[in-house]
């Protein structure tokens, strides 16, 4: 069947393609946007500046370009992806010379207009830049030592940039989403296996080698691990901000303490609360019936994902859609694994809620990418 | 352009099944972190409530009143003072030189305490009040009030803090407050959370300290909202504490002024006692010092004045000094005497101006000798020979035993710094304290009061006040705690022989009315309110063989600090006594010219209630106290004129 039958037999055109939108998904993310509005009304304690109206305008900028970047036909995206892929590393080149210094570090260009983070857009276009390579390659090559080679380097070379800047939330955002799309390309699992086992054994080694002659580091890079991986250590550094985070979010309860009666929040205790931490706002205004909520409307952004990709028979717009999903679900899970204790406190905004121009504007064209593949799946 | 790959086959099986493994690893993640939330806000959530509630809620202590301190007719001698201080919040201020220069222009600041105020308000947090003037005057307040739209982020406040108003003439008693210190912290056992307010007042000295706890009541509290910058957002509620117990002393404040003013210029200690209940109505010492410079925190320069004061104003000498207490001691050996029975009061005693004991020449301070005397003129005219003879009849132990009867050489329980418990010597003592035996001579030197001897004005005049009632008075300061009357200082008889006793109250009576009298020139005339009492010179220094020869050195010729002290006891009315009094002059010379005047003059006053007519002082000393009592009405009449003000 040619490239050109399939389009004309297949595929809506005009605007017969609003109808084939995935139109659950749309509605979830707006419904997570809108919590997103109410935690940054309530935590600017009941006003809509300075956070809530920006954030409802880039919203709606972004739904916009997400519809934009649905009407356009995959295989034109599939097409752009290397170039999509290249344009986002010569911009991590440029954050590296050209880059403004927020926040301790080098993260975003001035573009006049808007303040761009490359590391966010790369992380859309790596993910699109593998699954256009897997879509190219034959599969029976899939596993081959060369080509695993090849993204394995197309994955490390923005991690390492990223992680100069440095940006370690966003290096593992990187790493772990580029390895996903590998995985579900189909490389065979024992690579996965023996860089887990590698991983694991040099993390051993390292640690083992503690306090023994051939230790691997220096007395204070343990001890920053140490902080790193319990804060508590440091109760007035960084332990404070995630022992306050605990606090807000444990005191919520079942049910909360009510819409802007949060006092963790209201009295400033907790910190970067309407970006990173947002979400134990959240947790202690509405409780757990708040959290488990937002959580669920997560999951089920991520399971329309999943059915879509299995269910298309494109590659590539399979393996892009899955990407995708991956990325947004290792946001929001690392930034709640962060903000519940459960893992070291990196820097991951919660998606959509959390006050944050480039990253939601950068998750909604990914999210236009998962509709364009929906839209034109092959039917 | 390659053809899109259709993805069917193994490949896309291959898909499909690591999506769906994908997705129940995500799923598992998912459950973790619900599980995670589940066991923090359902499980764990009261706890977390608890933290954040800590966080969020300071409990702040309210500081209560003060306990008063009142004389025994009411008059205040320790008050709370209102107290206005301006205080400025560096963030309502807008500029802060600007406005503190509008200050300035209104009131008077030192620029001291304005840099003081701010370097503090620049390392506070910009809305924390900062005191910038204290102790401001009404006038002060109202100016700053009328021009407060040009002096944003400044009030006047009001505070509490103690006064003093009869200031030097309380001092010893009553004492001071100050900020608690960290040695206070360290030296007492007080879990009092109050302790931990900065520049919280406690009592340092006197009263105010020994009776701390009565005084300060109990800490409330207030429940405060404050955010993450410790900024306070609200009060929630608040519990009133207990204001401090008031106290009502012995002391009666006028007799006090006057004893502290009469003995203007001296360095000198006297107690009145109320032989009714033991009641002290004046336990003056001078030269005295003003407390209220301890409460506003003393200048290096005033506390190197009181410091290097060779008269020790600091110190309370009528409890707490103690001086060989001389020829007033002969009451003491007399009583043991002749309790014991080795001397009947009509047997005499040959004295020709000395007594050798074990190669040892006493001396009397007659040197012709007195001839034979008997106990009565022996007492009157001070002679020490007969002394010296029965205390070697009667023995240091017995002596020692009287003594302590009487009230010397024990601590007399007084709420006030550093009672002394002076000392009654006997052979244990010497055995224990020195490791020496007691010798014949030390009992010789103790039957006049020199020696190992040793008293405080207080213990002198609790000996008086023994001997006129033949009770055991004990002083009495505290009349009452919060209305609740203290028991009596009046104790049971001492069991003394009441012939005695008449005879030693005759012959001091004789002292004081007799002709040949030691105090002769001091009595008073007054009928009904004559006076007993007894003379006292205390050498301090020895007087060799060489000097005696020679001639002794007169007082006058010595420089002061080798001069005797000069003491008196007394008791008056003779007939019915009402008060005891004993001065001690240090380095006064001798006790009938420098301690019986002044006893005399406080007696009186403390006879008439403060308005002794002239006729009861010798016709010889009448200007004199006319002008005396003129300056000390002067003066009292302005210390109450500072108290209606105050």
């Amino acid at each position: 069947m040619s490239y050109l039958e399939y389009n004309a037999k297949y595929v809506p055109t005009g605007f017969r393609k609003l109808i084939y939108l995935n139109w659950p998904v749309i509605l979830l993310l707006t419904a997570v946007a809108c919590f997103g509005f109410l935690m940054l009304y309530s935590v600017a304690g009941g006003s809509m500046t300075p956070w809530m109206e920006p954030q409802v305008k880039r919203f709606g900028m972004g739904m916009a370009l997400m519809l934009i970047v649905a009407m356009v036909p995959i295989w034109f995206w599939r097409n752009v992806a290397g170039v999509a892929f290249v344009v986002s590393l010569l911009l991590l080149l440029a954050v590296e010379f050209f880059g403004s210094v927020g926040m301790g570090a080098q993260r975003w260009i001035d573009l006049g207009f808007m303040r761009l983070q490359p590391s966010e857009l790369t992380k859309i276009t790596m993910v699109m830049f593998l699954a256009a390579y897997y879509d190219w390659l034959p599969s029976k090559k899939t596993s081959r030592p060369f080509w695993v080679l090849l993204p394995v380097l197309i994955i490390l070379v923005p991690t390492y940039m990223v992680l100069r800047q440095p940006d370690l939330g966003t290096a593992i955002l990187l790493l772990l989403g580029g390895s996903t799309v590998m995985f579900l390309a189909g490389v065979h699992w024992a690579y996965f296996a023996t860089v887990i086992a590698a991983g694991v054994g040099g993390i051993v080694a390292v640690f083992e080698s503690r306090g023994t002659t051939w230790q691997l580091l220096k007395d204070y890079q343990f001890r920053r691990i140490d902080t790193f991986i319990d804060p508590s250590n440091d109760p007035l550094g960084a332990g404070y901000h995630i022992t306050q985070a605990k606090i807000a979010l444990g005191s919520g309860g079942l049910t909360g303490r009510g819409f802007m009666q949060g006092t963790q929040s209201r009295l400033n205790f907790l910190p970067e609360k309407h970006t990173d931490f947002i979400f134990t706002t959240l947790a202690e205004e509405f409780g757990f019936v708040g959290a488990a909520a937002l959580l669920s409307l997560y999951i089920l952004i991520i399971l329309f994902c999943v059915i879509s990709a299995v269910t298309n028979k494109d590659r590539f717009a399979s393996l892009l859609t899955l990407g995708v999903a991956t990325t947004f679900f290792l946001f929001f899970a690392v930034n709640m694994a962060m903000v519940t204790g459960l893992a070291p406190v990196v820097g991951v905004p919660l998606p959509l809620v959390s006050y944050g121009g480039s990253a939601m504007l950068v998750l909604l064209v990914a999210f236009g990418l998962v509709q364009s593949a929906h839209v034109h799946k092959p039917r | 352009m390659k053809k899109p790959q259709r993805d069917s086959g193994e490949s896309a099986r291959r898909l499909s099944r690591r999506a769906m493994l994908l997705g129940t690893v995500q799923l598992g993640i998912v459950g973790v972190l619900g599980w995670r939330m589940q066991s923090m806000q359902v499980e764990q959530a009261d706890q977390f409530r608890l933290l954040a509630e800590e966080n969020r809620i300071n409990i702040r202590l309210i500081p209560p009143a003060r306990g008063l301190i009142f004389d025994r007719n009411g008059l205040p001698l320790a008050e709370n003072e209102q107290n206005y201080r301006v205080v400025m919040v560096r963030e309502d201020a807008g500029d802060v030189e600007d406005t503190l220069n509008r200050l300035t222009q209104l009131v008077d600041i030192p620029q001291d305490t304005l840099d003081r105020a701010l370097e503090e308000m620049n390392r506070r947090s910009p809305f924390v009040p900062v005191t910038i003037a204290d102790r401001l005057k009404w006038e002060d307040v109202a100016k700053i009030n009328i021009n407060a739209p040009a002096l944003p982020g400044i009030t006047a406040e009001v505070g509490l803090s103690r006064h003093y108003a009869l200031g030097e003439d309380i001092a010893h008693v009553v004492g001071y407050v100050g900020p608690v210190s960290d040695y206070d912290l360290s030296r007492i056992d007080d879990q009092d959370p109050l302790l931990q307010i900065p520049k919280f007042q406690i009592g340092k000295t006197g009263v105010e300290n020994k009776l701390e706890h009565t005084l300060r009541g109990s800490a409330g509290t207030k429940r405060i909202e404050v955010n993450a910058l410790g900024r306070v957002m609200r009060e929630l509620d608040r519990q009133e504490g207990i204001p401090g117990k008031d106290i009502q002393l012995a002391l009666d404040a006028r007799l006090q002024a006057y004893a502290q003013a009469r003995m203007d210029g001296e360095s000198a200690g006297a107690v009145v006692i109320d032989l009714e209940d033991g009641d002290l109505r004046a336990i003056a010492s001078a030269p005295a010092f003003d407390p209220n410079l301890f409460v506003r925190g003393i200048s290096v320069k005033d506390w190197t004045d009181l410091n290097e004061n060779i008269y020790r104003p600091l110190a309370a000498k009528a409890a707490q000094g103690t001086y060989p207490p001389g020829s007033t001691f002969k009451m003491v050996t007399a009583l043991a005497a002749l309790e014991a029975g080795v001397i009947s009061p009509e047997e005499t005693v040959y004295c020709p101006g000395y007594t050798d004991v074990a190669d040892i020449r006493f001396h009397c301070w007659k040197r012709a000798g007195h001839g034979n005397i008997n106990f009565h003129e022996s007492l009157k005219q001070s002679c020490d020979c007969y002394y010296y003879e029965v205390s070697q009849r009667v023995g240091i132990d017995k002596m020692a035993e009287m003594a302590r009867k009487l009230g010397l050489g024990i601590k007399h329980d007084l709420p006030i710094s550093a009672v002394a418990r002076g000392l009654a010597p006997d052979k244990t003592w010497k055995a224990e304290v020195r490791g020496e035996d007691w010798r014949i001579g030390d009992t010789v030197n103790a039957s006049i009061g020199q020696g190992y001897v040793l008293s405080s004005p207080l213990q002198l005049a609790v000996m008086a006040a023994r001997i006129a009632t033949g009770h055991e008075i004990t002083p009495r300061l505290i009349k009452s705690v919060d209305g609740i009357e203290e028991p009596s200082g009046r104790g049971e008889s001492l069991g003394l022989n009441e012939n005695i006793l008449r005879r030693m109250r005759q012959s001091m009576n004789d002292v004081c009315n007799h002709r040949r009298g030691t105090a002769y020139r001091s009595r008073i005339i007054a009928d009904g309110m004559r006076m007993a009492g007894k003379t006292g010179t205390s050498q301090v220094r020895r007087i060799t063989a060489e000097e005696r020869a020679r001639g002794v050195t007169r007082n006058e010729d010595l420089p002061w600090e080798r001069r005797d002290h000069a003491l008196f006891v007394s008791f008056a009315p003779v007939e019915n006594p009402r008060f005891a009094v004993a001065v001690v002059v240090e380095h006064g010379g001798g006790g009938s010219k420098a301690a019986a005047p002044i006893a005399r003059d406080i007696m009186l006053q403390a006879l008439y209630d403060g308005e002794p007519p002239l006729d009861a002082y010798p016709s010889a000393e009448r200007d004199r106290a006319r002008e005396q009592q003129e300056r000390i009405r002067a003066r009292l009449a302005e210390a109450n004129r500072g108290q209606d003000r105050a």
